[in-house]
């Protein structure tokens, strides 16, 4: 499976990463106020994707392991709006 | 190991001493040592109950002082939870049975599941060392508590932490194991119901056990570097731990009664001689649960602060949640129907299982009752719902799963008779224990308290003259089990159709000479396995 073909396209995901990082770097020299955080989490969640697709070869699997593999971030939404369900709507006396 | 020496010789007698236990990759030695971990920190656990239970036994103090209640009861839940419960019956009975049943050799990931069972020694480890300097913060380790008390906290949090990972990698094993080495013929609507279970578990593991670690890393990094996540002067919320925690902790408990329900639905068909009524009811109902066990944390956090809506909803989906467990029972109540049933120390576990966690789930409902809990949050009547749940439950279970595998697992036979006497003392030990607790709790008895007012005197006094039973009841169950009647076992004495019993016991290493072909379900009494190469 691994001839030279995929070792560049290893390097273009490789290159790709490290422009992502230049983002994030270049990203946190302005202030966007309430958007500095979903900003760095979008370029943070694409470079995440990239390494799961390529280098984890997500790309190349069957839709039983695509379940697997999405369905943790299915659970972390929960976890994140349940609780921020909570957090936003309690009454603080 | 060569292959035909693999064979003639039981995966008992296949080596002996330290090394050939301790360095091996077979599931059954591995689930064997796994049994006896979780034996000795059962009566490790067990004997910190009956300690506080005799504290309880006259208002103020009895035996021990404030702070030692305190430590015991930390101990007892927190052992009892992560060093008992949750690897129990799946890290045991799972990596004993699963390649059996599914036909095949051993685990996917032999290595990996040896290096799981180190992991799991070397958390038991680090939470042997934690004795010397113990936590007081109840299993739980709630914030603000957790990160002010002067007691240790990190020693047995770190513990927790180093066990997850022994649980996530046994889980990952048994998933792929399951999907990968399965029998020909052995479809997924033919897969043992115990698997079914097995692997609902393994995803609640997988999926869960990431959070609560690094919730517990949080806290370590709370009490050494003031974080803040928790701490409302930096800006963090305490409750949080609180989501964070039970988000485990919830999938956790069935994590703790899902395989038990798994040796249930194996145990009913065999006793009653009659096919599982509804096989596909009951392997999707393991599944339901363990989608909907993670939406319903929050029933634990009511009066926690959290918010009036966010209440609401978890208190909703709570009752939607007893649904697949109710479904589960009903079909076990409907397999017994007009079965021929033999009471065999096993089936009076599993009868006892059916019983006791009926009420179990039931007075969760009471306590998923938004309006009811406010009233029984933090009593003994929780106290008394989760031990209904998990010795009703999950310890009956894992013991019919001893005696019904006994044969296959020793190749001996025990006295049924002197097992039945213990099962009978145990059963009435447990209730006369745990019954008076709930009604210790709606009369208002708060849990985890030192001292009580003394109109609560007789109902503690008689919740701990119950130990008294339980106790003698397992001293008689370990005697009859360790003191055998014969040291020949047939290879199927409770003539039960399932794939671990088509072989010798105990069996042999590699399990199976041919890897054999199914050609109908392992529910069908009467018709015969087919066995090709
Ligand atoms: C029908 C299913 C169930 C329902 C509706 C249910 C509901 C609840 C609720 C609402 C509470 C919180 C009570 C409070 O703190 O005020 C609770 C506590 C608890 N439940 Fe259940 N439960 C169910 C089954 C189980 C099972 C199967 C287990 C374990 C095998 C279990 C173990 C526990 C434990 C350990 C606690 C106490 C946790 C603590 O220390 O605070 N429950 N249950
Ligand atoms: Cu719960």
């Amino acid at each position: 499976m691994v001839n030279s073909n995929t070792y560049k396209q290893y390097f273009n995901i490789w290159l790709l990463l490290m422009f992502l990082t230049v983002i994030t770097v270049g990203a946190a020299q302005f202030d966007f106020g309430s958007l500095n955080i979903p900003i760095a989490m979008l370029i943070a969640s694409i470079k995440a994707g990239v390494v799961a697709l390529h280098f984890m070869h997500l790309k190349y699997e069957d839709g039983m392991t695509w379940i697997f593999a999405t369905y943790p971030i299915f659970l972390l939404f929960l976890l994140i709006a349940f609780s921020a369900t909570d957090i936003f709507t309690r009454v603080v006396n | 190991m060569s292959q035909s020496h693999s064979f003639d010789k039981s995966y008992l007698e296949d080596g002996t001493g330290f090394k050939s236990w301790f360095f091996t990759h077979d599931h059954k030695r591995l689930g064997v040592m796994y049994l006896w971990a979780i034996g000795i920190f059962f009566i490790l656990a067990a004997i910190a109950s009956f300690l506080i239970r005799f504290e309880h036994l006259t208002p103020g103090q009895t035996i021990v002082d404030a702070q030692t209640y305190n430590v015991l009861f930390t101990l007892h839940g927190a052992v009892m939870v992560f060093l008992f419960i949750v690897p129990g019956v799946a890290a045991s009975f799972g990596n004993f049975l699963i390649p059996l049943m599914i036909g095949a050799r051993d685990v996917i990931f032999p290595k990996l599941n040896l290096y799981s069972f180190w992991v799991y020694c070397a958390g038991a480890i680090i939470f042997l060392i934690a004795l010397a300097a113990p936590a007081d913060t109840g299993w739980t380790f709630y914030t603000p508590y957790s990160i002010d008390t002067g007691a240790n906290v990190i020693l047995v949090t770190f513990g927790v932490f180093v066990l997850g990972f022994s649980s996530i990698l046994t889980g990952i094993n048994f998933i792929v194991s399951i999907h990968k080495l399965r029998a020909p013929g052995l479809t997924w609507d033919r897969l043992p119901l115990f698997c079914w279970a097995a692997y609902a578990t393994s995803l609640l593991q997988v999926l869960a056990t990431p959070v609560v670690g690094i919730t517990l890393l949080l806290l370590i990094g709370e009490r050494y570097f003031g974080l803040g996540f928790f701490d409302p002067a930096k800006g963090g919320d305490p409750v949080l731990f609180q989501h964070f925690f039970w988000f485990y902790s919830h999938p956790a408990v069935y994590i703790m009664i899902l395989p038990a329900m798994g040796i249930i639905s194996e145990v009913i068909p065999v006793f009653s001689r009659k096919p599982i009524f509804g096989y596909k009811a009951i392997a999707y109902s393991s599944l339901a649960i363990a989608l909907i066990s993670f939406l319903v944390w929050g029933h634990h956090m009511f009066v926690s602060g959290q918010s009036k809506l966010i209440n609401i909803i978890f208190s909703v989906i709570t009752f939607a949640v007893a649904v697949p467990t109710a479904i589960k029972v009903f079909n076990w109540l409907w397999t017994m129907y007009k079965g021929s049933i033999e009471l065999s120390a096993a089936m009076l576990y599993s009868l006892a299982f059916i019983f006791l966690f009926t009420i179990g789930g039931l007075t969760g409902l009471f306590l998923g009752a938004l309006a009811a809990d406010v009233h029984l949050h933090d009593t003994y009547f929780v106290v008394a719902h989760m031990h209904y749940v998990m010795i009703g439950g999950t310890v009956f279970g894992l013991f019919s799963a001893i005696h019904f595998w006994y044969p296959k697992m020793w190749g001996k036979m025990f006295d049924e008779f002197k097992a039945k006497i213990a099962f009978v003392l145990i059963f009435i030990g447990f209730n006369i224990v745990f019954f008076p607790q709930f009604i210790l709790g709606t009369l208002g008895m708060p849990r985890r308290y030192f001292n009580y007012s003394p109109e609560f005197a007789t109902l503690h006094q008689i919740s701990t003259y119950g130990t008294w039973i339980l106790g003698i009841g397992f001293i008689i169950m370990l005697y009859a089990l360790l003191r055998p009647i014969s040291n020949k076992a047939e290879a199927n004495p409770y003539k039960s159709a399932s794939l671990e019993w088509a072989m010798p016991s105990p069996p042999p290493t590699l399990n199976f000479e041919k890897i054999p072909t199914l050609t109908a379900s392992t529910y069908d009494y009467g018709t015969k396995l087919e066995q090709e190469a």
